[in-house]
């Protein structure tokens, strides 16, 4: 089996994965909805609120302290990705691939001791 | 293009169907196990005695339990977004499930072996934090919205430190298949030379599966369940099946990257049945450990969680990522990194009881408030 065959039997099976986890869910609601009873009433409709009646809809106020984070992390995530190419092959090239993740760690250091003193990290 | 299992020349398709067909029955069966030990465990801990009325030890009570599930009524609130709401499960499932594709169960035993399986797995694994937002946004309910924002917070938070103490692994083993990482551990695990690197992960997957303590986003006392608020009968039980098939992955993950997977001790040539046994001991202590966390520790507030892993957990693995890096540029032997692990956990432990002994006090918020109120 040559390069691409192989490659292509290996995300076939992630293919094949998504399909498969599809179908599971799929037929455990379908049995479900041939086995339960399935009545809907007014009241049963009503959003759970541990008992009191809803004043409006939920979902709109969301703090801003979450959208800080998710920057943060697509600053760090992003390097991730940089840092795993490079830790397989950081040997074969030798110290001056392990000096240069040092300076680019280090500037990402820098960029968190940023945050961390601007006050981004902590919660409130 | 053929390809054979068990003997047999078959084709790739049919090849990867009955592969994913297999993992579907064992994944099921393991949960349902999964569900039985941890109220088990959970119950001798607090000294009660657990299921015992269903079958020989209670040992059918998660049979009970999903047929009871089946039959319940599967309801949908009516402010709810119909899309949205029907589809998270959908999300939340899915990627998990795709983690199986690359796992080395067994020598030979696996559904398929990538040369970027750890990258491929993280990369995954990750994905299903989109179908806990789904939920959370699609219930209109502001339990489920801020549990599913709890939940998001908290699982990109949790991924960098996962993510950096797996590079210090691939940077030990020169691969990212998993197959070359477990056979690289032939004679010491990776948890002797990478203790500290052991410890960040196993606190960040704790996180990554929103189990105690960090499980403020399901926590009942807060947000009487979080995302799943508004899901009931058999679309609950998906979020439940997924949570427990993580776990599974998750525990012969840990097995196969750091406690030497099927070829520690005493190399890969025992066969199948002594394989089988190590994997099962190695998982099961993963997963025992993980159970004995949620009996012991009380859940984290917020603001410990956040402040948790980005203060503490983030520099701690990149300067063990530049440690490893330097012990192996300038090959120095592996001792050192023996050594520098435990320093490092020595450093953990103590800035984690300063975090503490600190956290005792009330977050800012709170302060000014009982401050304005006295």
């Amino acid at each position: 089996m040559n390069e691409a065959n192989a490659l292509f039997s290996n995300y076939l099976a992630v293919l094949l994965g998504v399909g498969i986890g599809f179908i599971l869910i799929f037929t455990a609601l379908i049995a479900s909805r041939l086995l339960a009873p399935f009545s809907p009433g007014r009241d049963k409709g009503t959003t759970y609120e541990c008992g009191m009646l809803p004043l409006r809809r939920a979902s709109t106020n969301v703090g801003m302290r979450f959208y800080l984070y998710a920057i943060l992390f697509v600053i760090f995530d992003v390097e991730a990705i940089f840092i795993f190419p490079w830790a397989v092959s950081f040997v074969a090239v030798g110290a001056f691939a392990y000096w240069l993740m040092v300076l680019f760690i280090g500037i990402l250091a820098l960029g968190l001791g940023y945050a961390w003193k601007k006050g981004a990290l902590q919660w409130r | 293009m053929n390809n054979s299992l068990f003997g047999f020349e078959i084709n790739v398709w049919l090849d990867a169907l009955a592969r994913l067909g297999l993992i579907v029955g064992v994944m099921t069966v393991v949960a349902m196990g999964l569900i039985y030990g941890e109220r088990k465990i959970l119950a001798r801990f607090q000294q009660r005695i657990g299921p015992q009325k269903t079958g020989p030890f209670g040992l059918l009570q998660s049979v009970a339990d999903a047929i009871k599930l089946v039959g319940k009524e599967d309801l949908r609130p009516n402010a709810a977004d119909p899309w949205t709401f029907e589809l998270a499960p959908y999300f939340v499932f899915i990627p998990i499930f795709l983690g199986f594709v690359s796992l080395p169960f067994l020598l030979g035993v696996n559904i398929r072996l990538f040369d970027l399986g750890l990258l491929y797995f993280i990369a995954v694994s990750s994905v299903n934090i989109v179908g806990w937002i789904m939920a959370g946004w699609g219930s209109d309910n502001r339990y489920a919205m801020i549990g599913g924002m709890r939940a998001a917070a908290q699982a990109i938070s949790y991924e960098l430190p996962l993510v950096l103490s797996l590079v210090t692994v691939a940077m030990l083993a020169g691969s990212l298949n998993l197959k070359d990482i477990v056979e690289g551990q032939g004679t010491v695990p990776y948890i002797a030379w990478l203790p500290l690197a052991f410890v960040i992960f196993f606190i960040s997957t704790l996180a990554e599966m929103n189990r105690p303590p960090f499980d403020i986003p399901i926590g009942e006392s807060e947000v009487v369940g979080g995302p799943f608020v508004e899901y009931s009968g058999i679309r609950w039980s998906m979020f439940m099946l997924g949570e427990y098939a993580s776990l599974w992955i998750l525990s012969v993950l840990t097995a196969a990257v750091f406690l030497g997977g099927y070829s520690w001790p005493f190399g890969e040539d025992l066969g199948r049945g002594y394989q089988l046994v190590l994997m099962a001991a190695k998982s099961s202590l993963y997963i025992f450990v993980v159970f004995w966390v949620r009996a012991s520790i009380p859940r984290l507030r917020i603001d410990q969680l956040m402040s948790y892993s980005w203060k503490i957990l983030l520099p701690l693995s990149l300067a063990q990522v530049l440690v490893v890096g330097f012990v192996r540029v300038y090959e120095l032997p592996d001792i050192f990194l023996a050594i520098e692990g435990v320093f490092g956990l020595i450093i953990l432990v103590s800035l984690t009881g300063r975090a503490v002994a600190s956290n005792r006090r009330l977050p800012g918020a709170a302060r000014t408030m009982r401050s304005e109120a006295a």
